[in-house]
């Protein structure tokens, strides 16, 4: 199973890559999503998958699965969430007052 | 020590920020308050340090749960020095904020991003595990990404799209870093770590861990091969807004390096920290070079920058507890400096109408005290005696000298020099021959007044470095030895 989702978050890692390298800001943006969505998966996969076990420790229960990934994953879906969205607004306004979303055409040295 | 003290230098400002969302249209109550929360903060964070250095660190367990488990905030002496300068730069903002943030400004939420920037900062600082430190980074980069936005002009848009977007890769690679060294390891508590790393037996991993986190923090700090996201970005926004990133964001890198390699990754000395030294020496001459390239200039004193990010990589390079404490003389002389450059470009590009050097010229008759104020500055910043960043740099150099690293130290030594050119060319440019334009806007009163009190702050850390040296000694003394803050922190 930790195999599976390493190859999982490692294929999510190389498509985000892959769009982020790309001109168009929404690809880059849609890139970025994949790549936390990458990292997530990998947090989950580091702490050992243990399936259908709970994330409490009582005392007596001897299988439990380690609750700190799932807490720190939490925390980073919604970090990630907020920076998406905003990105998302970023695009949309960069594209209105530079009338292009073409990576290469959003340089320039305008020494004003 | 327990102490719900640690808590309020993030707190206050997290409190206020969030409160003042809801007053953006009320102008004058919105100002009048964040002086009061700004002045609060700093005495809380006054209280605080004087709190540690007379009865040694403070922490607090959140929702009282027992260290390593538990999300912990740690108030060492490092961190206390941090956060009272981090408060001094916010005080000096709030002031320069008066006369220069437009109605405009506060409308669209500069004070509630500007306090929750002071919040990410001061957690940054405090926090004692690493996947806190992430969160807190990403709370200061948010506060961040809004504030470099504020304006909404066509080339803050183009720049700020770098800027964000290389930030949050950065992030990605953090988290994924903290999730690898959480399964080498199975901690995240920073204490923890520093123990656990010795014992574990795959060395070897972990340096390349350690690698991974010098390269995300090498992103947020600007070093040599990924500072090329840093000038232009600094320079869209308003002027107190890149003072504030000058100022604060790039020395959160430096800090966090400063507590992860000297508490954690110290086990590998010969590779990883040689390695910091070239890439230290390569920053350094970049930096310069890209001071020396531009006319602009806010671009100048924002390459000016990577320069003083190098030195203090050089400190921690060498890792002896004189070149520690360069290191952290330097980073709060730079904090300070800094601020008062980007306040005084600043002004200097409103009074002319341009940031274009060639066309400027003559203002010393007409703003014959903000002439003299960048002179001095300059003079600081280049590190002649007796300013502060002298006596950062004697540190920081002596101590490479003693460790051998001659190279490291002469182009220390031979990029101060040209730093001062760099920034000696903005006065002769702009304040030396004949009025060449009339100037456009008058002078603001508050903005002199913060880079006032930031110049004097700097003279002062220099002429008393005999009152300061002692503090900044036993923080770097308590980071040599990291036994200490485990010990500490886990209570054994």
């Amino acid at each position: 199973m930790e195999i599976l989702m390493s190859i999982l978050a490692g294929t999510l890692f190389a498509a985000g890559v892959y769009l982020i390298l790309q001109k168009q800001l929404l690809k880059i943006v849609l890139g970025t999503a994949l790549l936390s969505h990458g990292a997530h998966l990998f947090i989950l996969t580091m702490g050992k998958l243990n399936r259908g076990k709970p994330p409490i420790l009582i005392e007596g229960v001897k299988n439990y699965t380690d609750p700190l990934p799932q807490a720190l994953i939490l925390t980073s879906i919604v970090i990630s969430f907020g920076v998406t969205s905003f990105l998302l607004v970023l695009a949309y306004r960069t594209y209105q007052s530079n009338k292009t979303d073409m990576m290469d055409q959003l340089r320039g040295t305008d020494d004003e | 020590m327990m102490s719900n003290l640690v808590f309020l230098p993030i707190f206050i400002p997290l409190f206020f920020g969030a409160l003042l969302v809801f007053f953006n249209k009320k102008q004058k109550a919105t100002v009048n308050l964040s002086f009061l929360v700004v002045l609060l903060s700093f005495g809380v964070s006054l209280y605080l340090s004087y709190h540690v250095f007379s009865n040694g660190p403070l922490t607090l367990e959140t929702g009282g749960w027992k260290a390593p488990y538990g999300i912990i905030l740690v108030a060492d002496k490092l961190s206390v020095i941090m956060i009272l300068a981090v408060n001094v730069i916010a005080l000096t903002a709030a002031i320069f904020a008066l006369s220069s943030v437009t109605e405009k400004m506060v409308e669209h939420y500069f004070y509630p991003l500007f306090f929750l920037l002071i919040a990410g900062v001061s957690g940054a600082f405090l926090t004692g595990d690493l996947f806190n430190l992430f969160v807190f980074f990403e709370v200061l980069l948010m506060a961040s990404y809004g504030l470099i936005i504020i304006g909404g002009s066509k080339h803050q848009f183009r720049e700020s799209v770098k800027y964000i977007l290389l930030n949050l890769f950065s992030s990605i690679l953090f988290v994924t870093t903290v999730a690898f060294l959480y399964s080498v390891t199975g901690t995240v508590n920073m204490a923890q770590l520093g123990e656990r790393v010795g014992q574990v037996e795959q060395q070897g991993i972990l340096t390349g861990i350690g690698i991974l986190l010098f390269i995300v923090f090498a992103t947020k700090g600007a070093l040599f091969p990924l500072y090329f996201w840093l000038p232009k970005s600094y320079i869209v926004p308003s002027p107190i807004v890149s003072a504030l990133f000058g100022a604060l964001l790039t020395k959160v890198g430096v800090y966090s390096m400063l507590r992860v390699f000297t508490l954690i990754f110290s086990h590998k000395l010969e590779l990883t920290h040689t390695f910091f030294i070239w890439i230290a020496t390569i920053t350094m001459i970049i930096g310069v070079i890209g001071a020396l390239s531009t006319s602009n200039v806010k671009l100048i004193i924002a390459y000016n920058i990577m320069p003083a990010i190098g030195f203090m990589l050089l400190g921690i390079g060498t890792f002896s507890a004189e070149s520690l404490a360069g290191t952290i003389y330097y980073l709060v002389h730079d904090m300070a400096i800094k601020a008062a450059l980007f306040f005084l470009a600043g002004l200097l590009v409103w009074h002319a109408g341009t940031s274009n050097l060639k066309k400027m010229g003559g203002y010393i008759k007409t703003a014959p005290l903000m002439g003299w104020m960048f002179f001095v500055a300059s003079l600081i910043l280049a590190g002649i005696p007796p300013f502060s960043g002298f006596i950062g740099k004697y540190l920081l150099l002596r101590g490479a000298m003693d460790e051998g690293h001659y190279i490291a130290a002469g182009v220390g030594l031979l990029s101060s020099l040209l730093i001062l050119f760099s920034v000696i060319r903005i006065f002769i440019g702009a304040f030396w021959g004949e009025l060449k334009e009339e100037p456009k806007q008058p002078l603001r009163t508050s903005g002199l007044a913060a880079s006032a009190v930031l110049i004097a702050i700097s003279i002062l850390l220099g002429v008393g470095a005999e009152w300061f040296y002692p503090y900044v000694q036993a923080a770097a003394d308590s980071l040599i030895d990291p036994q200490i803050y485990i010990d500490y922190v886990l209570k054994e």
